[in-house]
């Protein structure tokens, strides 16, 4: 299958920014095409939310309000003219505009005269000992389940983590009654002094404060254990999760379970846009890569923008704005808008985003991971879980000489497996910045080239082009 | 390791793991469906034989790769069951065919 | 003062393994490196220790060339008894798929020329048909035509390699400094002054094995050595169980089972992006050859930019303006890593390079550089 000339906008990724973007550039005339690799709308934040609020209303209380208004995005997206199209991975991007899409149709290149990344978060490695045993997954993994799937964790769960996801998620697994047994927050208490000293701007958002403040007292009243505090994690069981130790307080501690979570936050999904090797720039407060761009999602490239989370940490409601901004900006670089309607349209989700940004960084503050989280002490921890190289072997390579990434990985195997380096990318540069006492910024990153999904041979090979090489 | 939670659908489907008869939701993805039906361990990695189950479910972590129709190193979390689906643990490397 | 015998400045595979040869000999030596994103061509490596096809109208290259694969089981051994690292070398031979009757008439005509060109030294090559390679390389697909056996070919792991090396001749006694890169070079009273932005090193020997940036760095010298870049893209499936037991030119399986498939080559400047007409390319030729890799799925791709001299061969080659400078520079830092680290340290420690390699000096390229 293969489309011929161009399209002026593709956005890849249905979630809050990509919808909002696709959105606004489809009200300005422009032909929108929103390429999404689920089967329907929503990103991570409202997964299968259409599904929940028309179908499953036990589910849509569970997960309350801020889920449920993702309907009525999804609901806007349907209503435009965009040109949705689910199922759909994107396994190349192109500075010229081509966009390499894998759907159940088969392989094909379409290409835009703009491209919009809007493809979200995902969690950040959590490498404490254990961690790959089955058993262990992400909180985020979870309310997956529940959104996606209607499951709820049976068995023993035993939560590990901390930030506002975590809590969420400890708080909705407690109310749907799964068999919680302990909730282990890691937030280290040196970070509400740092978080205190910005917590001025954050009041505005008082009432996400005070929801915040409400889930903690929730799950406190619960009764179910709660530790504040934690600190050296491990999790221990022969061949699968058996439970997880800990230290609260100066206590140690021993909980058995059959399911662990662990949170620490959430890093962009940054890898199609990585891949073009546009400008990036370390960020202290969020300890992890953001793309360099302007207010209007504007890339060091020509034709490409970045929107929402996938740029760097904003929350949903920062991606809505953050996607519109994106989506006039394209109507205006493509010639449907001019600058100063762009402006005036624009102008209160600016407002709103940079508003938002205090909430952020208050949040950032609050809960900084612990230096263990980004730097294992313990050498025998798996750092790369695809190829199964220990924190031990990047320090190895440290001592032998290698200052980065992609030497690391030359020497070490890290960031070859299937994942190209999302789990473990961090944490192997956290690994090499603190062995050769330099920043992170310095650093750098894995080089990430494609296919940014798996493809098959014969998908490669048959993928349809005008013009094929001999 | 997970059940259902409410408001259950009964539209099902019969696939078969490891030669085992499952009737799961229609439309679910096989992650979920093997998880719902107590499996815990979906492959064995390539590198060391060691066990490994779903960690991210939003697949960027490619722990769930099981076997689908014969097709090897599928993402479970990815892709939704269909009725007569033969689904196998991935065991190590893929076994080619020459 | 740092006062070392030998600096080598380039750590890739050619860098490497000179600087190895020469700790090996007692010489206090150094590696200066560049800093993670280099240029990096022994990232983008394929990995073949390969003998056909080589040297055709050269017959000192293909003579090189032989005696570098012979050398190159010995060579592996040493290294993994001083370091415990296998790079998994393979000597077994290795295979030229011919996928039409022109390409099996042609390179036909360039082995039997160069096998007349080396006289009496045994070179050996065999074409067999397919049903006769399907032991060694299961699934052979219908569309190979012939392909051409040499038992002096093989393979091995390039990144294990460079880190051997690396290991090795840390373990020697070696200096390793990355990011040194080297801005200026200056004649001193008995050697080379190398300016680095981290401080100057002194050395009374300079070895230039700096891949892509050897011009910039022999200019220094006042030597002109023309390097440009070749960009090759290859592609590299999920690990699969053992199958093919020889390399051959489009795809060899690594030890840890994935396919490495590849053979493009284009001028594209300094690009490592990878193209994606290229990458079908790459894959719908390499299924020709081996239909059954079709449902296997590519987990990574790069694009590598390869060393290219004009002529393709070799630079070798001292600084008469600035004695003491060295400049080692070839497109093939697999294959010859065994005479780089056997056979080339006794030429930078004094002694004259062989008659039969005085062709790869620069001095074959005044000719294009003056007009």
């Amino acid at each position: 299958m293969n489309e011929p000339a161009s399209h002026d906008l593709i956005v890849i990724g249905a979630g809050p920014a990509g919808m909002a973007a696709a959105v606004a550039a489809a009200r300005h005339d422009l032909d929108v095409v929103l390429l999404d690799d689920q089967p329907a709308p929503g990103g991570q934040v409202f997964r299968n939310v259409e599904a929940v609020v028309a179908k499953s209303p036990s589910r849509a209380a569970l997960l309350g309000r801020d889920y449920g208004y993702g309907a009525l995005f999804v609901d806007a997206m349907r209503q435009s003219t965009v040109d949705y199209r689910p199922e759909t991975d994107v396994w190349q991007i192109g500075e010229d505009g081509t966009v390499g899409t894998l759907s159940p149709a088969g392989t094909a290149l379409i290409s835009g005269r703009r491209i919009i990344i809007a493809a979200g978060a995902m969690e950040r490695p959590v490498p404490v000992p254990g961690w790959t045993l089955p058993g262990v997954m992400t909180a985020g993994a979870a309310q997956t389940l529940l959104k996606t799937s209607n499951l709820v964790p049976d068995g023993r769960v035993a939560m590990v983590g901390s930030g506002p996801l975590f809590f969420l998620v400890a708080r909705q697994l407690l109310a749907a009654e799964a068999d919680v047994v302990a909730v282990l927050d890691t937030t280290s208490d040196e970070n509400y002094q740092a978080a205190q000293k910005v917590i001025l701007g954050a009041l505005k958002f008082w009432r996400d404060l005070l929801k915040g403040r409400r889930w903690m007292r929730e799950i406190t009243k619960s009764g179910v254990p709660f530790h504040h505090e934690v600190q050296d994690v491990r999790i221990f069981g022969q061949d699968r999760a058996d439970g997880v130790s800990f230290e609260a307080k100066g206590i140690e501690h021993q909980i058995e379970a059959d399911i662990v979570l662990l949170h620490e936050g959430v890093i962009p999904n940054q890898h199609l846009a990585r891949s073009l090797d546009c400008a990036v720039r370390w960020d202290e407060e969020q300890l992890c890569w953001h793309v360099d761009c302007d207010t209007w999602g504007a890339t060091s490239l020509e034709r490409i923008a970045v929107a929402g989370d996938s740029g760097s940490i904003g929350g949903a409601a920062a991606a809505t704005h953050r996607g519109r901004l994106a989506g006039l900006d394209a109507a205006r670089r493509l010639g449907t808008i001019d600058e100063a309607t762009r402006d005036r349209l624009g102008k209160r989700d600016l407002q709103a985003d940079q508003r938002l940004a205090s909430l952020r960084l208050f949040l950032d503050r609050l809960y900084r991971p612990r230096r263990e989280v980004l730097v294992p002490p313990e050498d025998g921890v798996v750092v790369c879980r695809c190829e199964e190289v220990t924190a031990g072997d990047i320090r190895q390579a440290a001592a032998l000489g290698v200052t980065g990434p992609n030497q690391a990985k030359a020497f070490t195997r890290a960031g070859m497996g299937p994942c190209q380096g999302r789990n473990c990318g961090l944490t192997v540069s956290a690994i090499l910045a603190d062995a050769g006492g330099m920043a992170a910024a310095d650093v750098g990153q894995f080089r990430v080239r494609p296919p940014i999904k798996p493809i098959t041979i014969d998908e490669l090979a048959d993928l349809a082009v005008d013009d094929p090489l001999e | 390791m997970f059940r259902p939670y409410r408001d259950t659908d009964d539209a099902t489907v019969r696939i078969h793991f490891e030669g085992q008869a499952l009737d799961v939701p229609a439309g679910e993805t096989v992650a979920a469906a093997l998880l719902a039906n107590g499996v815990s361990v979906f492959r064995t990695t390539p590198v060391s034989g060691a066990e490994r189950g779903p960690y991210c479910m939003i697949g960027v972590c490619f722990e769930c790769l099981v076997e689908i129709d014969a097709l090897a190193n599928r993402q479970a979390c990815q892709i939704q069951v269909r009725d007569g689906m033969q689904i196998r643990r991935q065991a190590g490397a893929v076994a080619a065919v020459p | 003062m740092s006062g070392f015998d030998v600096t080598v400045v380039g750590g890739g595979l050619v860098g490497a393994a000179i600087a190895y040869g020469l700790a090996g000999k007692g010489l206090k030596t150094a590696i200066l490196d560049e800093g993670d994103i280099a240029h990096r061509a022994s990232r983008g490596n394929f990995g073949l220790v390969w003998v056909q096809g080589k040297g055709h109208g050269r017959p000192e290259y293909a003579t090189w060339t032989l005696t570098s694969a012979e050398l190159w089981h010995d060579f592996a051994q040493q290294l993994q008894d001083e370091t415990g690292i296998d790079v998994e070398h393979s000597n077994q031979g290795g295979v030229f798929l011919n996928l039409s009757a022109e390409e099996e008439v042609g390179h036909r005509a360039v082995l039997e020329d160069i096998k007349r060109s080396l006289g009496n030294r045994p070179y050996s090559f065999e074409f067999m048909d397919r049903a006769a390679l399907l032991d060694w390389l299961p699934g052979l697909g219908p569309d190979v035509v012939s392909g051409c056996y040499s038992p002096h070919d093989g393979h091995a792991n390039p990144l294990k390699l460079l880190r051997a090396l690396h290991q090795a001749f840390q373990a020697r006694g070696g200096q390793y400094r990355p990011h040194h890169p080297v801005t200026a070079m200056t004649a001193i009273n008995g050697g080379v002054r190398l300016t680095t932005p981290d401080g100057d090193i002194e050395s009374a020997k300079v070895v230039i094995a700096a891949g892509l940036g050897t011009q910039r760095l022999a200019a220094m010298a006042g030597l002109y050595a023309p390097v440009g870049p070749n960009q090759g893209q290859l592609l590299i499936t999920e690990r699969v169980d053992a199958q093919l037991k020889l390399p051959t030119n489009l795809v060899r399986q690594t030890g840890e089972g994935g396919l490495m498939l590849g053979f493009s080559n284009e001028e594209a400047g300094y690009d490592t992006m990878t193209r994606p007409v290229l990458l079908k390319n790459i894959a719908w030729r390499c299924r020709q050859a081996f239909p059954f890799i079709g449902g296997l799925k590519v987990v990574r791709s790069w694009a590598a930019l390869r060393i290219m001299t004009p002529d393709g061969f070799p630079i070798y080659d001292r600084a008469p303006e600035m004695p003491g400078v060295h400049v080692a520079t070839c497109h093939s830092g697999v294959t010859l890593a065994a005479v780089h680290a056997q056979r080339l340290p006794d030429w930078i420690a004094g002694a004259a390079l062989p008659d039969d390699m005085t062709c790869f000096e620069t001095g074959r390229f005044n000719v294009q550089a003056v007009s």
